[in-house]
């Protein structure tokens, strides 16, 4: 097999149950490189389970995780991120009493050198670190439009840029594989097409595979190259947008079975 | 044998203090998420109150241990203030932690106002006798009659809370409080009127524990709720905090660990033991031992 | 940018250095004469470490967000350390009396040894820390200050009966520590100088990868985890240095003080070093500015003496002085207060700073001037 159809990312048979109830099962996917994919489902149907799976936030109860050929089951979110996996949160998590600067470089965490003692005695390696990280912050600050706020404090940003500054600081880990959970809930239509630019700059920039969750279905039916439908935590349909739009599972998942009127929602 | 049973008495004369101690601590952070450092310093309120009401009850010819009426109003009172004066407004505003610092202030602020109250002062007072002294002789060790009276009356209570929590309106209510505010509120609940509710039943029990505890050991000071509090309070936690039933095995265990490491290892190391206990519990089970694990939604 | 912030350090570290210069010309020229000897220098070196103690407990409350009610444990932890390890030497015959290059090196050797067992404690507290928070972590720390306390009390060598025959109270100063009125000017340019430089190191660690780590997790620890920080490693860490700063504050403890007892790093207690007081000054000093603490220990410190030998406090009326004879009552209130009207503490996170601060002030005095928002933002401004 060629190079280039290696996937990045891959689940095999992911599953979890909570007290007997299972959450999401026998889940395959596979994202390679330079890709963007969506999973959409109503809601309750496990897409956020599947990126806490996917993020080790939860342990798996069957199948496995790979990235890169690498299994990841059992390890912890911060090995994940060290591995090459970034997310970001349905609800806004940033660090909040802290700069928006600093935001981007706590995530520099594993790719900061220098040990205790430099730290404590400001050697030269911590300068040179400390001023590499600046610059670098500053760069991915500026990809979003962010670095005249670079010393705001987080919680003090509007919104939409809150949620760039959610993805800048996952860009800052290096990873390989960025895990969107619903980047334009809340977002106004003038927010949200900022976002979709923003994304295709970091497919340009980054060439890392992007995953995505959306409710948004406009945006995902631009976006994504492929898309997986979950419902009740099963895969139901996987395919390009115009297969997905015209499957009548997936219609009848957001539809209802039998009349239209019933609400889109499970939950 | 004899020693045996004799520890596992005291042991269970302990626990029921403590259960009833923890008892309040559970049902507060059930419904508002705050440990009341100063549930303990509510014993000692208590405590106060019977030794000075007791005279007026022996005066009135009616038997000393009725005073612990009038303890349970006065705690529930104190209890009521500070979530009014303190808790409440802190709460509004600000975090988990802010609440907590509060909560360790408010404390702080009980056992040094009773010292400044100039009857109280200081100095231990000595308490006089609430009940009857003897006992009586089963399988071979004598059971006083104060040990007997502190096991039935705090099985008595805590059957009567269950029930109370289970069936009874206000009951439900705090439960639906406990569970999720919000919908709480929806549901028409009065959350403001519930809390209160539960901070003045929580700090009525720790009257009846100050009667129990004061009845053994008949010294009263104004620093004495605050081991008692937070043994209790690792009872509670060890139990599964939020759980009524939880306080009660925990209040138990923990009684049951004191006085066997008193009879059987050294008495200089109990609160040692107490805490390593409650260490052990919280890392193997970090609800508690009945607790529901419920982690944090992502 | 990184010019300003190295400007900033040789600055501050230059101002530092003069005044921590001029002290110690003052204490040699001042030190024969009786006030100073009694009154200032015995004030100086308990300032020493109520500032370690609540700097080093704001690591833990301030910039990683978990109470710690058990701090002064680590403190019990580092006192009894030194003043034990110091007794080994004089028994062995190391040194006489306490002078010479000798007993200095053993001096330093106690402080050091007091701070890595702390530390070493702090490991021990830090690992429930990985799977507790909040409201447990707080209860597990505070029983570990009773555990301490407790074994402390039962070790045949250190407890009630320790230290030397007879009792802790008489054999402290016959370990080598337990300086007297004279020793205490002598060596307190020891004192003083081993708080500057611990609470330098303390900065240092806050504002470095370290510190955003711990920041990081005190705002988010799910999103800590997401952004790469191994939020475990970083807890038990926060909590060993927080813990070696404590334990030095022990050690200095031990130096300046006549008598050890347990009792005195209790949770509470009726004196001004307790657990809980030392939560007092990090709040009053602002969780999360570690120069707030430094400010906050001395005023505490100030308004605790003031409180107990104060002139002026005879010309109160008789109520409030019957309160004054209860200061905790009054720390209880302050701390109340503070926590409803202004829960940032006076500095919030703001560090004080030679070269920024002086514009900070006009900025907020031109706002204050201008009528807008409350004087709460300057932090957010900084």
């Amino acid at each position: 097999m060629s190079e280039e159809l290696r996937p990045i990312l891959e689940t095999r048979g992911l599953g979890i149950s909570f007290g007997g109830l299972k959450a999401v099962q026998d889940f395959n996917l596979r994202l390679y490189p330079g890709e963007l994919a969506g999973l959409i489902g109503p809601n309750g149907a496990g897409k956020t389970t599947v990126f806490n799976l996917l993020t080790g936030v939860y342990v798996p109860t069957e199948g496995s995780v790979m990235l890169d050929g690498e299994v990841l089951n059992g390890k912890k979110t911060h090995q994940f991120v060290a591995a090459g996996v970034a997310r970001t949160f349905q609800n806004i998590r940033l660090f909040r009493q802290m700069s928006v600067i600093d935001n981007v470089k706590a995530a520099f965490a594993k790719d900061i050198k220098y040990r205790m003692g430099a730290a404590l005695f400001r050697t030269p390696a911590y300068w040179r670190a400390e001023a590499a990280m600046e610059q670098r912050a500053l760069d991915l600050l500026d990809i979003f439009n962010l670095k005249e706020y670079a010393g705001a404090l987080a919680s003090s940003l509007p919104y939409g840029q809150q949620r760039k500054l959610e993805i800048a600081r996952a860009l800052a880990t290096d990873m390989k594989v960025l895990l969107l959970d619903e980047p334009a809930a809340g977002m106004n239509p003038t927010e949200t097409a900022e976002l979709v630019e923003c994304i295709g700059i970091v497919r340009e920039r980054f060439g890392i595979a992007i995953l995505l969750i959306e409710h948004d279905m406009s945006l995902v039916m631009k976006l994504c190259e492929r898309i997986t439908v979950l419902d009740y935590g099963q895969t139901i349909a996987e395919g390009g947008p115009e297969e997905i739009a015209s499957n009548p599972r997936v219609i009848t998942a957001y539809l209802g079975e039998s009349d239209g009127e019933e609400d889109a929602s499970h939950a | 044998m004899g020693e045996f049973l004799q520890t596992l008495f005291v042991g269970l004369r302990l626990g029921s203090v403590y259960a009833l101690i923890a008892l309040g601590y559970t049902m507060v952070y059930g419904i508002v998420r705050l440990i009341n450092f100063a549930h303990g310093d509510f014993i000692m309120v208590g405590g106060y109150t019977l030794i000075f009401t007791v005279p007026l009850m022996t005066a009135a010819g009616m038997p000393a241990w009725l005073a612990v009426v009038i303890a349970i109003a006065v705690c529930a009172l104190v209890g009521v203030l500070v979530e009014l004066i303190a808790y409440r407004p802190v709460r509004r505003k600000g975090t988990n932690m802010t609440a907590l610092i509060t909560a360790v202030a408010m404390s702080l602020f009980l056992e040094n106002l009773a010292q400044a109250i100039p009857a109280i002062g200081p100095n231990p007072i000595i308490a006089g006798q609430f009940f009857a002294s003897g006992g009586f002789r089963v399988a071979g060790v004598t059971l006083d009659y104060i040990t007997t009276y502190t096991i039935v009356v705090s099985a008595v209570v805590m059957l009567l809370l269950y029930v109370f929590t289970q069936k009874t309106k206000m009951g439900r209510a705090m439960r639906c409080v406990s569970e999720d505010k919000s919908a709480a509120i929806l549901m028409g609940i009065s959350v403001n009127k519930t809390v209160l509710s539960t901070f003045a039943i929580g700090s009525g029990l720790s009257a009846i524990a100050a009667l129990m505890y004061v009845a053994q050991y008949p010294k009263v000071y104004t620093t004495m709720g605050s081991l008692l509090g937070l043994k209790a309070f690792v009872a509670a936690v060890a139990g599964g905090i939020g759980i009524v039933p939880g306080a009660m095995l925990g209040g138990v265990v923990i009684g049951l660990v004191e006085s066997f490491t008193t009879s059987y290892i050294n008495s200089s190391l109990t609160d040692t033991f107490v805490f390593l206990i409650l260490i052990i519990v919280l890392l193997i089970k970090p609800a508690g031992i009945l607790g529901k694990n419920v982690g944090e939604k992502v | 940018m990184k010019k300003t912030v190295k400007r900033g350090y040789i600055v501050n570290s230059a101002v530092i250095a003069a005044v921590y210069a001029l002290c110690i010309v003052l204490a040699a020229t001042l030190g024969r004469e009786g006030s100073f000897k009694l009154i200032l220098a015995p004030s100086i070196w308990q300032c020493c470490y109520l500032i370690l103690l609540a700097s080093s407990l704001n690591l833990v409350l301030g910039f990683m967000g978990q109470l710690s009610l058990g701090h002064c444990g680590f403190m019990a932890i580092g006192a009894y350390t030194a003043a034990l390890i110091s007794l080994a030497f004089q028994r062995a015959g190391a040194y006489d009396d306490k002078s010479g290059p000798v007993f200095l090196a053993i001096l330093f050797l106690c402080i050091i040894s007091a701070g890595l067992l702390a530390a070493a404690f702090g490991v021990l507290v830090g690992i429930p820390a990985l799977r507790l928070k909040g409201d447990y972590l707080a209860i597990i720390t505070l029983g570990f200050g009773l555990i301490i306390e407790n074994v402390i009390n039962n070790l045949p060598f250190a407890g009630q009966n320790g230290l030397a025959e007879g009792s802790a109270a008489a054999s402290l100063y016959a370990t080598g520590l337990g300086f007297g009125s004279t020793d205490r000017v002598t060596y307190l340019w020891a004192g003083i100088g081993v708080t500057i430089i611990s609470v330098a190191l303390m900065f240092m660690f806050i504002r470095s990868k370290y510190g955003r780590a711990v920041r990081a997790i005190r705002d988010d620890e799910i999103a800590a985890s997401a952004s790469g920080i191994n939020t475990g490693y970083y807890k038990v860490l926060t909590f060993a240095f927080s813990a070696f700063f404590a334990g030095i504050a022990g050690a200095l403890y031990a130096c300046c003080n006549s008598s050890l007892s347990t009792a005195s790093f209790s949770f509470t207690n009726g004196s001004i070093l307790n657990s809980t007081f030392v939560v007092v000054m990090v709040v009053l000093g602002g969780m999360g500015s570690l120069t707030g603490s430094v400010v906050s220990a001395v005023i505490m410190f100030i308004l605790n003496y003031q409180i107990a030998n104060g002139a002026w406090v005879d010309a109160l009326p008789g109520f409030i002085q019957g309160v004054f004879t209860y200061p905790m009552l009054v720390y209880a209130v302050v701390l109340i207060v503070i926590i409803m009207f202004r829960p940032k503490g006076i500095f919030g996170t703001y560090e004080f700073s030679i070269l920024k601060t002086p514009g900070d002030l006009v900025r907020l005095f031109k706002r204050q001037g201008r009528g807008k928002k409350s004087a709460g933002k300057e932090a957010a401004a900084q």
